[in-house]
């Protein structure tokens, strides 16, 4: 219970310094640029490749649940949309963000720890943890809901090629697609990525930029940086959907 | 010039520096000598607020560092230029991005003029040319180099020079230590070199205070340390057959 107030401590702490006016505004929009590549750029192909297949698997997989002449194909297309939007593309596809970019903050700001390169930015007079997360938690903050968007689109196209595969026809499908469509859904989902990605972005960087040690600390921060972070994406999924939906 | 006053700083319960007080004069090669963990890097951390104090004070000219506002801290720390152990530079910059990033930071030089200045800083420390390099493509030696560079660029009143030497063949030693000398001759700054290189010590040091198990046991110059008769720096200065020798000689 102490470790976990002394890790939120120093979490609020780290946060009272980021979220401050960045001190050469012509430097931070590189940075963002920068880390607009790296967060959200780099990630598309995944979150493409990821969102296509688990579109089909779970188009399949509906189908061959429903073989019963009672229900309607359509519900193929219902089902797939209904779980891609809610559940899969913002808190699946945010969990393998909280791998992907969770770890490379966390070991980035981490092997800058251990080799001095942030003491250096600060006996410079800079705001280190300015200078170096608040870029990276805006451009996660601002680009994983564009990626959760990519995903849900995707992820119908592969459902539609899954639901051919279980013959289940284009019509039914797209009829299942439109069927009783909340557009509120989108605004969740979206809602609960902007969440995800301040805690992948936040919650990485404090254990990268606390790391203490050499490389086995990189390793650990970033380990522990994913761990937390997905834990913390679950928890508060709960949370959300409870608010928002019910 | 820096000052510091009864500095007592402890990490749990290991007591790391003990009642220490010095001063680091103007236009001097002021060197720290000690074994590991006797408390060198401590101090020098704590000299630029990398690490808290738990009572004492440090001045820089007349300027208490711990008692200004952090705003007034980052201001001071732009007078600062500081030579890590292992040159920390940014990775992802090239050479010339390296020592030009406290210009872009702090300066509204034009590009040009923040080229010359790097070029000049570059060939100060005898890396003209060198200006596209990536640090990994980079030699010890050359990496000390352009650190030494990017400390400078900014024309500090203050260096500070953490182990310049750790890892740098005999040959490449004598070169950065003569370049740390010559710049604070030229600049008239306070240099202040943390080291345990008794090479260093022959070839630059001027003021040199020893430091044993966290205190202050001994200070004086190049020549009053080859005549010392204290045994703690005895035993740390002269360890080696060779400068046993030397010393009876």
């Amino acid at each position: 219970m102490t470790k976990l107030l002394h890790h939120l401590g120093l979490y609020f702490i780290m946060m009272k310094k980021v979220i401050s006016k960045p001190e050469n505004w012509s430097i931070f929009r590189k940075q963002l640029v920068l880390e607009m590549e790296k967060v959200g750029l780099n990630s598309v192909s995944l979150v493409i490749i990821l969102s296509f297949f688990v579109g089909a698997v779970v188009s399949i997989q509906t189908a061959i649940n429903m073989n019963s002449p009672l229900l309607p194909s359509y519900l193929v297309g219902l089902a797939s949309r209904d779980s891609l939007i809610l559940e899969f593309s913002p808190t699946m596809i945010s969990l393998i963000l909280a791998g992907k970019v969770g770890s490379s903050i966390a070991s980035e700001l981490g092997s800058m720890r251990v080799t001095e390169q942030i003491d250096a930015l600060e006996i410079m007079g800079i705001n280190s943890a300015s200078f170096l997360i608040l870029p990276k938690v805006i451009a996660a903050v601002f680009f994983f809901p564009f990626l959760i968007i990519i995903s849900m689109g995707v992820g119908m196209v592969g459902a539609w090629v899954g639901g051919l595969s279980a013959d289940i026809t284009t019509a039914d499908f797209m009829y299942g697609l439109k069927y009783e469509f909340t557009p509120f859904y989108i605004n969740y989902a979206i809602i609960k990525t902007i969440f995800f990605a301040f805690i992948i972005s936040t919650v990485s960087a404090y254990f990268g930029y606390h790391t203490k040690g050499g490389a086995i600390a990189v390793g650990k921060a970033s380990t522990t940086a994913v761990v937390t972070s997905s834990i913390l994406i679950l928890l508060f999924n709960y949370i959300l959907t409870d608010i928002i939906l019910s | 010039m820096i000052e510091i006053q009864n500095i007592e700083k402890h990490f749990g319960n290991n007591h790391v520096l003990k009642n220490v007080s010095f001063l680091f004069e103007r236009g001097k090669t002021n060197l720290i000598i000690g074994e590991s963990g006797s408390g060198k890097t401590t101090l020098i951390k704590i000299l630029i607020g990398l690490h808290k104090i738990d009572s004492g004070t440090v001045l820089f000219d007349g300027i208490d560092f711990n008692a200004i506002k952090t705003k007034e801290q980052r201001l001071l720390r732009q007078e600062i230029g500081m030579l890590f152990q292992g040159g920390a530079l940014y990775d992802y910059m090239s050479v010339e991005e390296n020592i030009m990033f406290p210009l872009n930071m702090f300066t509204k030089k034009t590009e040009i003029e923040k080229l010359e200045r790097v070029n000049f800083c570059l060939k100060r420390v005898k890396l003209e040319g060198k200006n596209k390099l990536m640090p990994s493509e980079l030699s010890g030696g050359m990496t000390k180099r352009v650190a030494i560079a990017r400390a400078i660029v900014m024309q500090p009143k203050y260096l500070l020079c953490d182990e310049p030497n750790s890892g740098l063949d005999p040959k490449t030693a004598i070169i950065i230590d003569n370049l740390i000398q010559e710049i604070t001759k030229e600049y008239n700054i306070t240099t202040i070199v943390n080291t345990h290189d008794m090479n260093s010590v022959m070839e630059i040091g001027e003021n040199i205070t020893f430091i044993n198990k966290g205190e202050i046991w001994w200070k004086g110059s190049k020549d009053e340390l080859l005549n010392s008769n204290n045994n703690e720096l005895n035993d740390f200065v002269f360890a080696s057959e060779l400068f046993k020798r030397l010393k009876k000689v």
